[in-house]
């Protein structure tokens, strides 16, 4: 069309156009969602332990990869350390169990010691992008770990055990680690959600495509970056402090693993970078897989890396890209639709 | 009549969805020099690239020397003898003046011009010749990338714009040289928003205007013919 | 040990890192591709020596003329079969390949080698050493390792400065779009220096695994030093990468004689004060555009 006629077309139609951010499947979604979460709410009593167990795992894996695709689906920072502040968040918990606060309301220090940490750290990181950013990343996270290996106060290279639980038995132990599972992956899927339909989604999204031209237009690049790399640290300090509850005992190998980078990167790469719904499928993809096949330990992985690889090449934007692409579908609506449009020519 | 040494039509060139050339032709003989003129945005850069197969067009064909070289790679054209030297002027600024140049020879096939006649044609940048290309000023930079792309010994020779940003007198020079090619034979087209020296230097002209030909004559047709054509025939409206 | 010993022999050590960080810097700068799976691959040509000297009997450098040909074919086969596809995905897709690529080669290797460290058979000339003076002795191998090192890096930098090729891999190294528009194959250019960056990989790698032990978790932590000493050397620079694993090099062995522990850790934080006080690196020279590619 050209523009002269592009100018006749809207003068001969002056009608507003109507905005709308919320549709049909997102109500239903929404609806669906609050009751489901009624019901897990209520697992711990009526199915108790043999169903808590998974279920805690698949509601830190909600976690992790809602996080991560908060950074490098949303922000473009493809950060391989994330895993770093799980650690931090582990070791936060003991610290702040040791002076006595009650590990399950220890949750919350913890994961804002990881957020104050990730500060300076932002501070050096952020400087990078793209792959020196991806291999920064991994740096940070092995000063983390090899500095705890080097402070006796936090066990060194043993470890620690988590003090504070010996009030509670085991039974109501797993019930409270279970619903604080819950209410994390809630309140990351929530807190994501939440900031990327505000303004903070769509100035991240043009950040993460094009950081030069959204600098050109006034966004904050600078500050859209630190607002997505301390908000992750400040979830995956949160699933530090679950995983210390989980397995009582802290110890540098097993929480800074970067095993849980890989699990991270595989769960959005599958779901889908940069959508809501994509992170939350690719977990229960992972949680499937690893409950089938993590018996077969080094294949698995390869297994997990090969399809990483895959999806990467083949269906960039991840299952649910190809669901969304195809039908248009969004349970958590973040952008903005048309409701009328001006009258086509 | 013999068969144009360039010949192009029908052709539509898209960014995306956006459409830059629409159903664009043009003719250019052998031993001819063609001016390509036009506002900023008409689609001119598009043009010569998609000539040189830096773009792929979504329609139309693109002819050379009697054989469709549409689909062709830029490495092809180059061997079969087309040369561009691109809009401002790209050298690689790390390389020195005569590395430049040879990364310009290598693509030919065979047949490239020996280093002494290109500092043959330009004999102030054979001063310079061991200099990193960034540290050249503009007209300098200007002769090396004519330079570089004369290294492979074209029969067409594309140029986008080499007066941008150069004194009249340097641009004058480049233009003398490029008359004492068109005596050795070569054909060219060249973009230019100098109308004056577009049309002084050329043979025919052709204007495009918002992704069309707007017209295609002989340069003889005049300042003024190009210059309604240029902003288009509509009276007093500017686009 | 003496001080000065200790500093010869980090800056001897640093040879090596140069020699893993070189290929990572290549890759880069010419390609635009940051491999994650670099450090892996270099731990890959490790162990084919390993089975190829253990198979013939024979130490490890007499199966150098099989291995190192074998990487360079591994690495064209990477660019071809897998690396392009990735860089038409934009970084974002190559960086999430290589570290996908990263996990399945540690795993595979876990799987066929088992996760036990390895040691390479390194002849005579792993226990022989050189005296120069009485305080200064060095051990035949690192020596070596560094000649060697120099070697490469100088024999690439010939390549780079004298032939064609290496004036097509420059010119694309600057300006691809535009070496593309002169004629310039960037397709064979590219496949040859991912063959080069693999096979001074394996070389490294095997370098790596005579001077200490190995096993296929050793990738990460090389990637990571190759990575420093290419961010502390600067860009751009061959030689800059060489004193980017100098300096990385001798920070590890002199604080290693203070205290073990600290040594890694001490090499980490030289690399963020590096990043924080001159992001660029500390030879950058005359490529302040191509840091400026890497930082945001």
């Amino acid at each position: 069309m050209r523009p002269e006629e592009l100018v006749t077309a809207l003068d001969a139609n002056p009608r507003p156009v109507r905005v709308g951010r919320w549709n049909l499947a997102a109500s239903v979604t929404a609806g669906s969602a609050a009751a489901g979460l009624v019901t897990l709410a209520a697992v711990p009593y009526f199915a108790g332990g043999p169903a808590e167990q998974p279920l805690i795992v698949a509601f830190t894996f909600i976690a992790m990869a809602s996080l991560w695709n908060l950074l490098a689906g949303f922000s473009g920072l493809t950060s391989f350390g994330q895993h770093a502040y799980i650690g931090v968040g582990a070791y936060g918990l003991y610290l702040v169990a040791e002076h006595g606060v009650n590990p399950f309301a220890g949750i919350v220090p913890a994961a804002v010691i990881a957020c104050v940490v990730a500060l300076p750290v932002s501070a050096l990181l952020l400087r990078l992008t793209g792959g020196y950013f991806a291999v920064a990343s991994l740096v940070v996270a092995a000063v983390f770990q090899i500095a705890v290996t080097l402070a006796p106060s936090v066990g060194g290279t043993t470890g620690v055990s988590l003090p504070g639980l010996a009030g509670y038995g085991s039974v109501l132990r797993e019930a409270m680690i279970y619903w604080a599972a819950m209410i994390v992956a809630v309140a990351c899927v929530a807190g994501v959600f939440l900031m990327v339909r505000a303004g903070f989604g769509l100035d991240a999204r043009a950040v993460g495509s094009d950081p030069v031209a959204a600098a050109s237009l006034g966004v904050r690049v600078g500050r859209i970056r630190l607002l997505a790399y301390l908000a992750g640290a400040l979830g995956m300090g949160a699933v530090g402090a679950l995983i210390a509850l989980q397995t009582l005992f802290i110890e540098p190998t097993s929480v800074f693993s970067i095993q849980y980078s890989v699990d991270m990167l595989f769960m959005v790469l599958i779901g889908g970078m940069g959508t809501i719904e994509g992170p939350i499928i690719g977990a229960l993809i992972l949680f499937a897989l690893q409950q089938q096949l993590s018996q077969y330990g080094a294949w698995y992985l390869v297994l997990v890396g090969g399809i990483a690889v895959l999806a990467t090449l083949t269906v960039p934007r991840g299952l649910w890209g190809v669901v969304s692409d195809r039908w248009g579908w969004s349970l958590f609506p973040v952008g903005y639709q048309v409701r009328d449009r001006p009258h086509d020519q | 009549m013999t068969a144009a040494l360039l010949e192009i039509s029908g052709l539509d060139v898209f960014y995306g969805d956006f459409q830059a050339l629409f159903g664009v032709g043009l003719r250019v003989q052998r031993g001819q020099a063609l001016a390509l003129v036009g506002a900023n945005g008409a689609g001119k850069t598009t043009l010569l690239r998609t000539i040189a197969g830096a773009i792929s067009p979504a329609r139309g064909t693109v002819r050379y020397d009697g054989d469709d070289i549409t689909a062709a790679a830029p490495h092809r054209r180059i061997r079969r003898g087309i040369a561009i030297v691109p809009e401002g002027r790209r050298l690689f600024p790390s390389l020195t003046v005569e590395e430049n140049i040879l990364v310009g020879a290598a693509a030919a096939a065979s047949g490239a011009w020996p280093l002494d006649r290109i500092y043959e044609v330009f004999p102030l940048i054979a001063r310079r010749r061991r200099h990193r290309a960034s540290q050249l000023s503009g007209g300098e930079q200007q002769a090396v990338a004519i330079a570089r792309a004369l290294a492979a010994a074209p029969s067409l020779l594309l140029l986008d714009e080499i007066s941008l940003g150069l004194a009249p007198r340097v641009v004058s020079e480049l233009y003398q040289t490029l008359a004492g090619l068109r005596e050795s034979g070569a054909t060219l087209v060249i973009v230019e928003q100098d109308l004056q020296r577009a049309l002084g230097a050329c043979d025919d002209v052709v204007c495009l205007l918002e992704g069309r030909v707007a017209l295609a004559a002989a340069a003889s047709v005049g300042r003024d013919a190009v210059v309604a054509a240029y902003f288009g025939n509509r009276g007093d409206k500017i686009p | 040990m003496t001080w000065v010993n200790a500093v010869i022999q980090g800056m001897l050590q640093g040879g090596i890192y140069a020699l893993i960080a070189c290929g990572l810097s290549l890759a880069f700068g010419v390609m635009r591709v940051v491999n994650l799976a670099h450090g892996d691959l270099a731990v890959c040509g490790a162990y084919l020596a390993l089975v190829v000297s253990t198979g013939l009997g024979v130490p490890v450098w007499y199966t150098l003329p099989l291995v190192l040909p074998a990487a360079f074919a591994a690495g064209m086969a990477l660019q071809v079969l897998l690396l392009r596809r990735a860089l038409r995905g934009g970084d974002f897709a190559t960086v999430l390949v290589t570290f996908g690529l990263s996990v399945m080669i540690e795993n595979l290797l876990q799987v066929g080698a088992t996760a036990n460290d390895r040691v390479l058979n390194t002849g005579a000339i792993g226990i022989a050493s050189v005296r120069l003076g009485s305080q200064i002795t060095l051990p035949w191998l690192f020596v070596a390792a560094f000649l060697t090192a120099c070697g490469v890096l100088g024999g690439l930098q010939l390549l780079l400065s004298l032939t064609s090729w290496g004036r097509k891999v420059r010119a694309i190294a600057d300006d691809v779009d535009t070496a593309r528009l002169v004629g310039v194959r960037v397709g064979p250019v590219f496949a040859t220096v991912a063959g080069f960056a693999v096979a001074t990989a394996a070389l490294a790698g095997i370098f790596i695994g005579a001077i200490g032990n190995f096993n296929p978790l050793t990738g990460t932590s090389t990637l990571i030093f190759a990575f420093e000493a290419v961010v502390i050397g600067g860009l751009g620079s061959l030689w800059g990468t060489l004193a980017g694993g100098i300096a990385l090099g001798v920070t590890q062995v002199v604080v290693g004689e203070i205290n073990q522990a600290y040594a890694v850790l001490a090499v980490h934080l030289l690399f963020l004060l590096v990043l924080a006080v001159r992001p660029a690196g500390l030879f950058a020279g005359g490529q302040p555009a191509r840091a400026a590619q890497v930082l945001g």
